[in-house]
């Protein structure tokens, strides 16, 4: 209808005048701007909305340092599994007396890992991946890359583990 | 050129033919009313907007003794949670003003006569449906008011004879309001009633399709070439969507400039909050319940109340019944009488229950 106006009130022998398609196109800029500011200022609380949880676990796994209460007394030889930020992690107390933390979250799919006391190496039940349980090497398996190694500090009352940088 | 051919290909593959041809020969007419028209699209547009904030806050909420937890972490801690719940809260109330302004200007407008009957019969099944989606929302976040709210109105169903009792009980999953009513009301709130509601839903707008937009009698009268219709579409559409862009932006204002307030943990313990009222839509309920309990006291005067409520809910259903086509003038005349006698009563009581 509005077509049919516009004929009338411009030249009919062409349609398309100038004027006409600049002013359709400014209408057309006008409108899809338009959509798109509401699009936007819907969409963005929509997405924080659902992402508020994504923000909240990000900022907890920007955690540098856990400290773990009374963890000087694990026993020699075994393990202890603790949470690193958001991820699980592991605390060795070795045979030889000397202490490694790493992270607990294999490098090859994501399972958890576990430490081994009797083979002393640490292995994924997934798809048999094996780290050296001092270093955190691949051994064997399919993982590509090491274990994240993490500092230890064992204190008095405590064990602090902190991310190398 | 492309898009042509698979618009084409979409049209014949769908049978859209029909639809399209029904559109492109709807009209809706046009006079000093024409205004009251787009009540409708409002109410089911406020409809749509609490569909998509109702199923984002179900992203969080969790019913049952967390719910209070829940609503509090959506309200003070989720990003935006408090615009999300303001907004279904806002659209929640002017879903249910536009429903009552698009009734009584259906009614006013006569066209719940031949034959539109079934628009009228399914938009009061659709408005009942409504205010239960009003009541077992309001009790969702377990907060003082809507505990003491839903303590109250499961009274209205308590107060039949022999039967009321199992059924308040059933409905609250207790012999008071607690985590299992929370449940309860939560189930009704997201799957019962929207299963219920969306057939409904459908057939209502399927028959404003079908029938179009009924003129009012002064319009009936003139001559059919005195009349003026325009297309409904795109014309009417295009009006229809703008109405929806300013009611979105008065909603969005509404829930951003005053949000929706969490009250304190509901605690069963403790007494009433003084001046504790229902909400709007509920309030001439609650004034006449108060009135005639001034005059007839006791269980009396409750049954009473109900009985005059329920009667004049069943006898504004069955208006198309009595006031059936325009032959009948003086039973139209009456209906019209009835008509603004209840519309001034829900005004005047519910203004009431604001102020006694």
């Amino acid at each position: 209808m509005k077509d049919e106006q516009e004929m009338v009130l411009t030249d009919p022998s062409s349609p398309s005048s100038p004027e006409d398609v600049s002013r359709r196109k400014f209408l057309q800029t006008g409108v899809f701007g338009a959509c798109a500011v509401y699009i936007g200022a819907i969409g963005y609380p929509v997405f924080r909305y659902l992402n508020s949880p994504v923000e909240a676990s990000q900022l907890a796994s920007a955690v540098k340092e856990v400290t773990l209460d009374k963890a000087n007394e694990l026993a020699v030889g075994t393990a202890l599994m603790f949470k690193f930020g958001t991820s699980p992690a592991l605390l060795i107390h070795h045979a030889d007396g000397s202490w490694v933390a790493m992270s607990a979250v294999c490098t090859h799919m994501g399972c958890t890992v576990k430490f081994d006391e009797g083979a002393k190496k640490i292995t994924c039940a997934c798809h048999g991946g094996v780290f050296d349980a001092a270093t955190g090497e691949n051994i064997s398996g399919p993982p590509p890359r090491p274990l994240e190694r993490y500092d230890v500090k064992v204190n008095d009352a405590n064990v602090v583990v902190t991310k190398i940088s | 050129m492309k898009l042509e051919t698979l618009k084409a290909d979409l049209v014949e593959r769908l049978g859209l033919e029909e639809a399209i041809k029904l559109a492109g020969k709807k009209t809706v007419p046009v006079h000093k009313h024409t205004f009251w028209y787009f009540w409708g699209g409002i109410s089911l547009f406020s409809f749509l907007i609490q569909v998509v904030t109702g199923i984002l806050l179900m992203v969080y909420y969790r019913p049952g003794p967390e719910a209070y937890e829940s609503v509090r972490q959506i309200t003070y801690q989720i990003q935006f949670g408090w615009l999300i719940r303001s907004v279904h809260n806002w659209s929640a109330n002017f879903f249910l003003f536009s429903v009552f302004v698009h009734m009584f200007s259906v009614f006013l407008m006569k066209a719940y006569r031949r034959p539109r009957e079934v628009g009228w019969y399914s938009g009061i099944a659709l408005l009942l449906l409504g205010l239960t989606f009003g009541f077992s929302g309001y009790l969702l976040p377990m907060d003082e008011l809507s505990f003491f709210a839903t303590k109250v109105g499961m009274e209205i169903p308590n107060a039949i004879p022999i039967i009321g009792p199992p059924i308040a009980n059933l409905l609250r999953g207790g012999l008071e309001v607690n985590e299992f009513t929370v449940q309860r009301f939560f189930a009704l709130h997201v799957v019962i009633l929207p299963l219920l509601y969306m057939p409904l839903l459908g057939l209502h707008l399927w028959m404003v399709q079908k029938h179009g937009n009924a003129a009012p009698p002064s319009e009936e009268a003139k001559e059919p070439s005195q009349r003026k219709t325009m297309p409904f579409f795109p014309n009417f559409v295009a009006q229809d969507l703008g109405v929806w862009l300013i009611v979105l932006n008065l909603i969005s204002l509404l829930a951003a400039l005053f949000p929706w307030q969490l009250g304190p943990q509901a605690d069963p313990l403790a007494a009433a909050p003084e001046g504790i009222h229902p909400e709007w839509y509920f309030m001439s309920q609650f004034a006449m319940l108060k009135l005639i309990g001034r005059v007839i006291p006791g269980l009396a005067g409750e049954a009473a109340a109900m009985t005059l409520f329920t009667l004049g809910l069943v006898l504004w259903a069955l208006i198309p019944v009595f006031d059936k086509d325009k032959t009948n003038t003086k039973r139209s005349r009456q209906v019209l009488y009835f008509g603004i006698f209840v519309i001034l009563v829900l005004l005047s009581t519910t203004f009431m229950g604001f102020v006694i």
